[in-house]
Order: C-alpha cells, then structure tokens, then sequence
C-alpha cells in the first residue's frame, strides 16, 4: 500500500510542523492552529499506518479512534480559545508573557 | 490500467504536497485572518485524504467538525479580538491622557 | 541580545523537530504491515453488535467505554469555557432579506439532513458525531445570518439536553446490570435498541454543545 505510507509521512510532516510552529510562533491564536494542524498529522500517521494491512481488510477500530480523537480536539480548541480570550480581556495581549518582545 | 494507477498516485503525491503547502502557510503566513481561511482548506483536503484511506465516516467528521466547526470558532475568536483591539485603538485617540482602566467583564 | 537568543532558540527547535521527524520517518517505513487480527475480530462479532456497520458498532459496542468518556470530555470543554468567558449579550443584528429567506429554507433542508446521518449510522457512514456537528453547523449559520436563538445559558432545561446524551449512555450501559450482566454489555435483542437510543440523545446533545462552545460564553439578549 504505497497510498497508505505516504499518507503516513505526510501526517509526519505535518506533525513536524506544527510542533515547529507550537515553539516557535507567539500568538496564541496561531500556537492553537498549530496544535490543530499536528493532531491532524498525528491522526493521519495512525490511519496510514493501520491501513497497511495484508489483504484488502479495513480496520474499523482505528476509524472510530480518529472520530473519538476530532471530537477531542474540538473540545481542547474551545477551551483554548476561552482561555486566550481571557487571557485578552484581562492583559491585553494575545501572547505569553515570556514570549512578549 | 497502469496509466489509471499512474494517475492516482500523481493524485495521492498532488494532494500531500498540497496538504503540506496549506498547513506551512496557515502557520508561518503573516495575516492570521489567511492563516485561519488556509487552515479551513486544509481541513477539507484532509477530509479527501480520509477519502482516498477509505474512510468516509472520519471524512464526514473532519468536513463538519474539523473544517467546519473549529474554522467557525477561530474566526468568530479572531473577530472578537480584532473588535475589542479596535475599540481599545479607539478609545485611546479620543481620550488619551486620561486613566485607562481596564475591567475583565 | 534578547533577539540574538529567540533566533538560536528557533534554530534549535527546528534541528529537534527535523531529527526527530527524520527518526520517526525511519520507523514508520521499517514498521511491519498492521496485523488484521483486531478487523477479523470486529468483523467476527458484526452479527451480536446490533448494527451493521462497522464503526459504528466499536464508537457504540465494542469501545462504547472511549465515547462515554468523550461526550464527559465535551461536558468538562464547555463547563470550562463557561467558568472562563464572562456571559454577555450579543448584539442584536437586523438579517438581511435574502440571507433571512435562504436560512428559511435551508433550515428544514439540514435538519433533515441531521436525521438521515442519524439513521444511516447504523448501516452506513454517519453516525451521532456527524449528524451533532450538522445541527451544531445549523446553529452556527442561523447565528451568523442574525438569528438570535434563545441560548441561555442559565436555564435548566438546556442544560438538561446538554446532559442528556451522557445520561442516555449511562443509563444503556447500566442496563446490562439489570440483565444480570456486566456493565456496558448489551442483550443480544435490545442492542440496536439501546444503540439508537444513545445516537439520538448524543446527537441533541453534540449539537447543542457544539453550538454553545461556539458561542463561547456569550447568551442571547432577553
């Protein structure tokens, strides 16, 4: 299943750059883009990996992982975006404190 | 048939370039208005990533939740702190000099 | 100086995150092919699941343990966004005329659409998640077009259907006590019953959450 390995490495890369930008960009908004972007890689590595089975079988349990896990991950970016605007109304900013130049 | 298998997998190469294009520039682009457009097509060519895994039910789930929904709530987020900055801005040109006190509610 | 520092920081991070990719990159291709003992399994055990489709049958059967947890999980999100955004008005907004007849006939159009996925989860791809997420999007575009929906976020019997999907759940999973079987065990003849039961709960309250999440915070202006 080549599909299925590239689909992999492509959730890798993914993965990849949205723990770059996690460290490195400071606006929180774009820090919770980034943890969208990298659950998204991380869910592709699992469905590219569990699709490479022997014969031409799906594997449903991993499908119902990654719908369980997009569910989540709404839930964490509601929650953040909450604690950003808070963080908004009561400094002002829409960075951390250490990462302020 | 191998021109067929040829073609999808130019397809399978087009639509990961693609999907890592988007996400560089929702993520390093400087406008973080284009940054949440460009992830909200980033989700949707995952959905057709989910597609081509056969996947269609996480596919339904990434367009309406992943895209649809988390692209909704950043925007209506962006829109509410691009609104209260340009208030602040405001209030600041009309009475600068005076004591700027800020309440959380 | 200070800029000298957050540059060699970025450089560091990017050589950690591309070893780490190159290495990770490395066991994936090396890793050998997924065994299909689990897909024999689930596709063993389709027949006593109540459903016919596969992933339905593990969200609400055989993993029925992880979506428990996960509506909990939307419950905990939208309590915390709560305790974190202060409740304001919305602004009230006139709809425009085309905007206001094109929700008027789209509305009817999705909540049908909300039902089908409903149904066809239990033989096809859909499910209570997808069809949650179109109501949610419903709610959305209504709030969006000038609609202002009587969200309150005080009033009990919101806060109720919020709940309810969560409730449904654990009321189907207690059922397998009354059976004189282990929790979260289904009889044979009442699963695609109590699985159906569960989906339309989850769906109102998906929906419901979702929709409120997006609000984040705010309440309609009485």
């Amino acid at each position: 299943m080549v599909t299925a390995l590239l689909y992999g490495l492509t959730g890798l890369g993914l993965f990849a750059l949205g723990l770059y930008a996690l460290i490195t960009q400071t606006h929180l908004l774009r820090k919770l883009l980034a943890i969208n972007v990298l659950g998204g890689g991380i869910f592709l590595v699992l469905g590219g990996l569990t699709r490479r089975l022997a014969d031409n079988l799906i594997d449903p349990v991993p499908h119902a992982m990654v719908i369980t896990g997009i569910v989540v991950d709404i839930a964490a970016t509601a929650l953040g975006l909450a604690i950003v605007m808070r963080i908004h109304a009561l400094t002002g900013h829409t960075t951390l404190p250490e990462e302020r130049e | 048939m191998e021109t067929l298998t040829a073609l999808t997998l130019a397809f399978d190469v087009l639509l990961a370039l693609l999907l890592l294009l988007t996400a560089g520039f929702a993520l390093f682009g400087r406008n973080l208005f284009r940054a949440i457009v460009l992830y909200i097509a980033f989700g949707l060519l995952l959905a057709l990533v989910w597609i081509r895994l056969d996947a269609p039910d996480i596919a339904l789930a990434e367009i309406a939740i992943g895209a649809g929904l988390t692209g909704a709530l950043l925007l209506s987020a962006w829109a509410r702190l691009e609104r209260s900055d340009d208030n602040q801005a405001a209030d600041e040109s009309s009475q600068s000099g005076q004591d700027q006190t800020r309440t959380p509610h | 100086m200070t800029r000298f520092i957050w540059h060699a920081v970025r450089l560091l991070a990017a050589f950690l995150v591309a070893g780490m990719a190159v290495g990770l990159a490395f066991t994936i291709v090396s890793l050998p092919p997924a065994s299909p003992e689990l897909a024999l399994t689930v596709a063993d055990n389709m027949t006593k699941s109540g459903v016919s489709h596969p992933v339905t049958a593990v969200l609400l059967n055989f993993r029925g343990y992880d979506t428990l947890l996960e509506m909990a999980v939307l419950l905990l999100a939208l309590v915390g966004t709560w305790s974190l955004a202060p409740i304001q008005e919305m602004p009230p907004v006139t709809p425009v005329a085309v905007l206001d007849s094109l929700t008027r006939l789209l509305t009817p159009l999705i909540m049908l659409t909300v039902g089908y996925l409903l149904w066809a989860g239990a033989h096809a791809p859909g499910g209570a998640f997808q069809a949650g997420a179109l109501l949610a999007a419903l709610g959305v575009l209504l709030n969006l077009t000038g609609w202002r929906l009587p969200i309150d976020a005080t009033q009990c019997y919101l806060r109720a259907i919020m709940a309810a999907g969560l409730i449904a759940f654990l009321l189907a999973a207690a059922n397998g006590w009354v059976h004189g079987m282990h929790f979260f065990s289904y009889p044979h003849d009442q699963a695609h019953m109590l699985i159906q039961f569960i989906e339309t709960f989850a769906t109102l309250s998906i929906g419901i959450t979702l929709f409120t999440l997006f609000l984040l915070g705010r309440t309609a202006p009485h």
